[in-house]
């Protein structure tokens, strides 16, 4: 059953509302921007789509126009870092930390500088700009970086309590998110803190990880397997890095296997990073739900998630194979 | 204030001699740009900069990046005899436990304004400062020095055209000009002029000056800071491996240390430069 302390929308299961994950940023970041003088915001010409526009009107002085140039932008936040600003630096995660990744490893991370980066239109769901705009491998990239935090939000609220944790934490973050409408399954009272995974759903039979938009798949998927008599814990594992070791190793011990599903590479990503505690800490069956080791290609939004894979019918058949190891 | 040139060229070659000690302690790293740049460092370090060696964390101080981050030697020795830790500690250079990594990290020497080494990136960090102090209507001023086969980087650029489109008078950059890179001669290599026509155009003021005069070093930052419309790029033509002649204009210094025979000519050469009133003799005077 849902666990009544995540308090998560009562509409969960039935008209589910309808939201951007990439709006809860644009939120949270006036949010932040109002509760700090310090915060300011650099975009890379995507002000729009990123949701930054709502921070320009809001703070037009503390707005930063870089242009076509992440580069320079991830170098600029650092210097600005350094200076006592608290820079959120803003593209798509294909260019940011897609293009810029070596600067961010020297002039952000291994200065420790306080920087935000945020990666908008990420995972296979941008639909039709193709393979090229589907970032699907910046966990991995950012995850790898010394001092880096790396947060995966699952909906409006939690990329907006996000986008605001992120500000208050020193030091390098990374936060992706997709570019569709995504179902809010959390609500404002629903609890948010960096690096503490939150368990939706209660069940002992095995438990689904997971994050971004693979959260509400997971539901789902939790609802239809209650019925056929298998009871799926769901966690929403918004911290990629640092992880809940703590809730990693309670589902392995309580549940018995393991189900990671996430819109990104098999590879390095959530799969990866659950993986490393598992097999240290308390080794138990695993399936991975990912984007297996491929690119993506143009398509609608849901079509593509359907054709690579990332539904909520690829998390039922998860949990069916990893519960014949169990 | 007047600068005692004597003096500032005392120090520039006792900088040189800590170089050459530290390399050859080090048994690895880069001789011609750090022997190069010493005239502009003691410049700057010892009369540009607006700074409190004792104090590095001192908010109003003007900062320093330095992008070309190889060249970290002559950054180090600079540091060291401007009083920001004891000159002894340059024999720790790119040791295990060292300060004084091969290439600089910012958090683990107080005084260092950046970490660097994968060229291009400082200057976009000290953008980002200018930016601040701008944005905060502060006063201090920053200087990134950058070198000529690092801007063939395209972040380079990009950092250059937000400087020149944002008007950011209170940034300088100081380009090493001394036409060698680890594979040959920049312009062999992959050509760089008609480089002050580029940097014009890209919105900086240029300046060009001879590396290896104090004086003209010294003029040209002024120079700078009278410019209120844009940032200023002084073009620093330099010797590479001035000071020692064996390794003068030779790109096959780039990036090597002496040996102990060659780091005892090297200093050999160096002391009589000493004895000849402090001043680095030859067609800069």
């Amino acid at each position: 059953m849902l666990n009544p302390h995540a308090k998560l929308s009562d509409r969960l299961y039935g008209e589910v509302e309808q939201i951007p994950t990439r709006t809860g940023f644009g939120d949270g970041v006036v949010e932040a921007g109002s509760q700090n003088k310090d915060v300011v915001l650099l975009c890379c010409d995507l002000t729009d789509s990123t949701k930054s526009a709502k921070f320009r009107k809001e703070f037009p002085e503390r707005f930063v126009e870089v242009g076509v140039a992440e580069q320079n932008m991830a170098g600029i936040g650092a210097g600005m870092a350094y200076t006592g600003k608290i820079p959120f630096i803003v593209s798509y995660a294909a260019f940011n930390p897609g293009r810029n990744w070596d600067q961010i490893r020297v002039s952000i991370c291994y200065s420790d500088a306080n920087v935000k980066i945020i990666g908008a239109h990420a995972g296979i769901s941008v639909g039709p700009d193709g393979a090229t705009h589907q970032a699907m491998e910046d966990v991995a990239i950012t995850r790898v970086l010394p001092n880096m935090t790396v947060i995966v939000p699952c909906d409006y609220h939690d990329a907006k309590k996000a986008a605001l944790a992120m500000s208050k934490v020193k030091g390098p973050c990374y936060m992706r998110f997709g570019r569709e409408n995504v179902p809010v399954v959390t609500t404002p009272e629903t609890p948010f803190q960096i690096g503490r995974a939150e368990t939706f759903r209660q069940g002992k039979d095995v438990t689904v990880i997971a994050c971004g938009t693979l959260v509400y798949e997971a539901l789902i998927a939790a609802r239809e397997l209650e019925g056929q008599g298998i009871d799926v814990r769901v966690i929403n594992c918004h911290t990629i890095k640092p992880i809940d070791r703590e809730a990693i190793i309670n589902a392995a011990k309580e549940t018995g296997a393991i189900v990671t599903a996430e819109e990104h590479q098999i590879h390095g990503g959530l799969a990866s990073a659950v993986a490393e505690v598992v097999v240290k800490s308390h080794p138990v069956p695993m399936e991975f739900v990912a984007v297996n080791d491929r690119f993506g290609e143009s398509g609608q939004p849901d079509e593509l998630m359907r054709k690579f894979l990332v539904k909520a019918p690829n998390i039922v058949w998860s949990v069916k194979e990893v519960l014949k190891r169990k | 204030m007047e600068p005692d040139i004597n003096r500032l060229e005392e120090i520039a070659n006792n900088i040189r001699r800590d170089i050459i000690k530290s390399l050859l302690e080090a048994g690895s790293g880069h001789s011609a740009g750090p022997l190069g740049m010493a005239d502009v460092f003691t410049a700057l370090y010892f009369h540009v900069l607006n700074h409190q060696p004792e104090n590095p964390k001192w908010e109003d101080r003007d900062r320093f990046v330095l992008s070309n981050a190889h060249i970290c030697p002559v950054l180090y020795a600079t540091m060291a005899h401007a009083g920001y830790f004891p000159v002894q500690e340059l024999m720790t250079l790119r040791k295990l436990g060292t300060r004084l990594h091969g290439h600089p990290h910012k958090n683990s020497l107080p005084g260092l304004e950046a970490s660097g080494g994968p060229l291009g990136q400082g200057l976009s960090i000290a953008v980002g400062m200018a930016l601040t102090a701008k944005i905060d209507n502060k006063s201090w001023r920053v200087y990134c020095m950058t070198g000529d086969g690092e801007i063939e980087e395209g972040q380079a650029w990009e950092a250059f055209m937000f400087a020149g489109k944002n008007k950011l008078h209170n940034l300088t950059f100081i380009i090493d000009r001394n036409n060698i890179q680890i594979d040959g001669f920049t312009e062999d290599v992959m050509a760089l002029e008609p480089l002050r026509d580029k940097l014009e155009s890209f919105g900086l003021h240029v300046i060009e000056v001879d590396a290896h005069n104090i004086r003209h070093v010294i003029d040209a930052c002024n120079e700078a800071r009278a410019v209120f419309e844009k940032p200023t790029a002084i073009i620093a033509h330099s010797i590479p491996g001035k000071g020692v002649d064996f390794m003068e204009f030779k790109y096959e210094w780039h990036g090597k240390p002496p040996n102990a025979e060659e780091a005892r000519k090297a200093l050999e050469e160096l002391d009589k430069l000493r004895t000849l009133g402090g001043k680095i003799i030859g067609e800069h005077q």
